[in-house]
């Protein structure tokens, strides 16, 4: 990727966001008088405000470059991300679960779990809670630093370091309050910033319907664009219908699902597990003002998180139809590859005999270091030899003759390719904000589970609240500099990344079946959550070591004890590993609890556990802020979206 | 907590809104890459009214503080 130049203008723009995300920091640090308020927001924040922070925590900048990396490799199905994944669950935590969170009077999640359960049970929870968080927030910032190295040439420890500094100096000064304003702003940033993108993007291929059309093709040979291996075809709909090619079967969808793994792993498992109990996300409901403003945050976010596949799908889905048209002259980058591979490459190319362009094929491909489309290398040296090309036009030959896909860059070649100067400082202002507040996320996640669940339960109880709020600031400081420690990890490693995901699958798929249990059946005990959710953790380590993608090789991928099981691509390896580990935690649970007595009688468990917790009444309220209103009105438009792009 | 979060918002996709539209209005830049569109203009003046409207909302919202 060859650097880009900004214009002042371009710079400004970035500038005037810093300075108001500070000015945000300064404005609140007043506010900041105890552990609570810097910690949880005092609970003060209307709902509207809760709302787009709870969507925002989650869409960090890494989900905005894989889902447009998805749309291209997968079209329109993608959305079951949002449409299965996430609404219903979102639903569903508004409706059954704030209740207890909220009503329980718990700063976090752990602490619900010990309200519920037991030590044991907070303490596992809480220190796989702080590792995850420090290792996303330290992979986010990973990212950021390379893209601004690859994009703007900018040094990556001066961007890492500078990055961090900002989110130090936000959140330490207006605490959680902070990052919850600031990811209110980088939810209109987001929007305001990529919307006219994807308009320059559709309009540029046509249209939406032409869009399709060109994506029909794509489907019939996705072998043409490097999609997939030769060979391979689906029918016209692949890209654009959500359900058909779903449920015709894993060998007629380019994900390789079937519809049980994507409705009972994705859908139910990891969506529910997802969203109903990561602190992260549950952390802004729980800032909301009084229970009906924090039921209403999870409904509020799922409004603009059901039309997110526009804003977020769409790009991928515009540059896999570029690049099947031929005359548009696009295509999706190949993986970088540096100056010296491709000098190397124009000299094989300017030595080769046109006679045999098997030999010249062979020696490119080594040169280049990746795999090479024979026809297009065939035709570069015949046009080579018929009159000298220049090196630069060999080069450009060349890129597009890689027959590799980068789909992560897909969402900026799209921004490089329509934005001029001034829109383009608006686009990376709002990838750099969504960047930033991941960590701010993260960090401020962190820091209140560090200090009520780790510091103050087992390192200093009851001391001041002078004390604890002071070391809610110091835990921020920590926070951020592990982030730091975690990105350098991260960048070291190629494969950390892949370890990384893969313990957090780990941990997160058996959760929500420790909070199903705990939530609505009152005879599940400690023992039993605590043995459940290790047996869940522990079984899905094992299935992972006993399964594996089709074309992936045994080792990080999985399958390195022996492959007892094969499955069509990596995402149904995922799905049905979550959906293993939930029933495994499901069942534990249940047989140890039966076995064990409980230790909390009936009086403690009110306001915990459903059957013993007297219902929200809403009566008050008029009909249409009733929760259990709006979520039913929520799930009938999540429907007919389904139903549009069957 | 004492900060409107519409002020913010409100004053930075003015201020945004405001310099965008003038660079796409007195700039020449390359309009070809966007089409042929003057996307600058045309965005900057969606940003600030955007920001407008924030900013009005926050003005309200201080005439008639909601009642907790």
């Amino acid at each position: 990727m060859q650097p880009i130049q900004l214009q002042w203008i371009d710079y400004t723009i970035l500038i005037a966001y810093v300075a108001f995300v500070l000015g945000i920091g300064w404005a609140l640090s007043r506010y900041m008088k105890t552990s609570a308020d810097f910690l949880t927001s005092a609970r003060s924040i209307p709902t509207w405000v809760t709302g787009l922070a709870f969507i925002s925590a989650n869409l960090g900048a890494l989900e905005l470059v894989g889902m447009a990396a998805s749309g291209a490799k997968y079209g329109i199905s993608t959305a079951h991300f949002y449409w299965v994944g996430a609404i219903p669950a979102m639903i569903f935590l508004a409706v059954f679960m704030m209740p207890f969170y909220y009503g329980s009077k718990a700063r976090s999640v752990p602490e619900y779990l010990k309200m519920r359960f037991d030590e044991r049970v907070r303490a596992l929870n809480s220190v796989a809670f702080a590792v995850m968080t420090i290792f996303a927030s330290g992979i986010s910032m990973n990212a950021l630093a390379k893209l601004l190295n690859q994009l703007l040439g900018w040094d990556y420890n001066v961007a890492l370091w500078v990055c961090s500094g900002v989110v130090l100096l936000y959140v330490l000064k207006g605490g959680l309050t902070s990052a919850i304003y600031t990811e209110v702003l980088q939810f209109f940033m987001i929007v305001l910033g990529f919307a006219p993108v994807v308009y320059l993007g559709l309009k540029d291929v046509g249209g939406w319907h032409s869009m399709n059309h060109s994506l029909q093709t794509v489907a019939v040979d996705p072998s043409a664009l490097y999609l997939k291996d030769a060979g391979i075809s689906y029918a016209t709909n692949a890209w654009t219908s959500a359900w058909q090619p779903v449920l015709a079967g894993p060998t007629h969808n380019p994900m390789g699902v079937d519809w049980f793994a994507m409705i009972f792993g994705l859908g139910f498992v990891l969506s529910f597990g997802y969203w109903c109990t990561n602190f992260l996300v549950v952390q802004r409901a729980m800032a909301a003002k009084n229970m009906t403003a924090a039921r209403n945050t999870p409904l509020v976010a799922a409004v603009p998180k059901m039309f997110f596949p526009f804003l977020v799908i769409v790009p991928g889905m515009i540059a896999a139809a570029l690049m099947a048209i031929p005359d548009k002259n696009y295509r999706i980058p190949p993986p970088p590859i540096s100056q010296e591979s491709y000098t190397k490459a124009i000299a094989a190319v300017q030595s080769a005999s046109p006679t045999d362009s098997a030999v010249a094929v062979k020696a490119v491909g080594e040169a280049i270091g990746k795999k090479v489309d024979p026809t297009r290398i065939a035709s570069l040296v015949a046009a080579n030899t018929a009159s000298k090309l220049t090196d630069e036009q060999i080069k450009q030959g060349l890129y597009n003759s890689v027959a590799e896909n980068d789909y992560d860059s897909v969402i900026l070649s799209l921004v490089k390719r329509y934005c001029p100067a001034g829109l383009l400082g608006l686009a990376l202002t709002a990838l750099l904000a969504s960047f930033m507040s991941g960590m701010a996320g993260n960090v401020t996640a962190f820091n209140t589970v560090f200090t009520y669940d780790l510091y103050q339960a087992y390192f200093a109880k009851g001391k001041s609240d002078h004390h604890y709020f002071w070391m809610g600031k110091v835990i921020t400081v920590v926070g951020i500099v592990l982030s730091i420690g975690a990105a350098y990890f991260a960048s070291m490693y190629n494969n950390a990344m892949d370890i990384i995901q893969l313990v957090f699958g780990f941990v997160n798929a058996p959760l929500f079946a420790t909070f199903l249990l705990g939530m609505f059946w009152k005879r599940t005990t400690g023992t039993g959550a605590f043995l459940g959710l290790f047996g869940g953790i522990a079984s899905s380590a094992v299935f992972h070591a006993l399964t594996i993608a089709q074309g992936n090789a045994p080792g990080v991928k999985g399958g390195y004890i022996k492959v007892v099981s094969t499955f069509p691509s990596e995402m149904a390896q995922n799905f049905w590993l979550a959906a293993f580990a939930f029933t495994v935690c499901l069942v534990l649970t249940l047989v140890i609890s039966l076995a064990t007595k409980s230790q909390k009688t009936d009086a403690d468990l009110k306001g915990l556990v459903y059957s013993l917790t007297p219902r929200t009444v809403d009566h008050n309220l008029p009909f249409y802020q009733q929760p259990g209103v709006v979520g039913v009105i929520l799930l009938i438009v999540c429907v007919i979206l389904n139903w549009y792009f069957w | 907590m004492g900060l409107d979060i519409r002020w913010p918002i409100g004053l930075m996709f003015t201020l945004i809104g405001v310099l965008l539209s003038i660079y796409g209005a007195t700039v020449k830049s390359d309009h070809a890459i966007s089409l042929g569109i003057n996307i600058n203009l045309r965005w900057g003046i969606v940003l600030l009214v955007f920001g407008v409207f924030m900013l009005l909302g926050a003005i309200k919202g201080k005439k008639n503080p909601p009642s907790a």
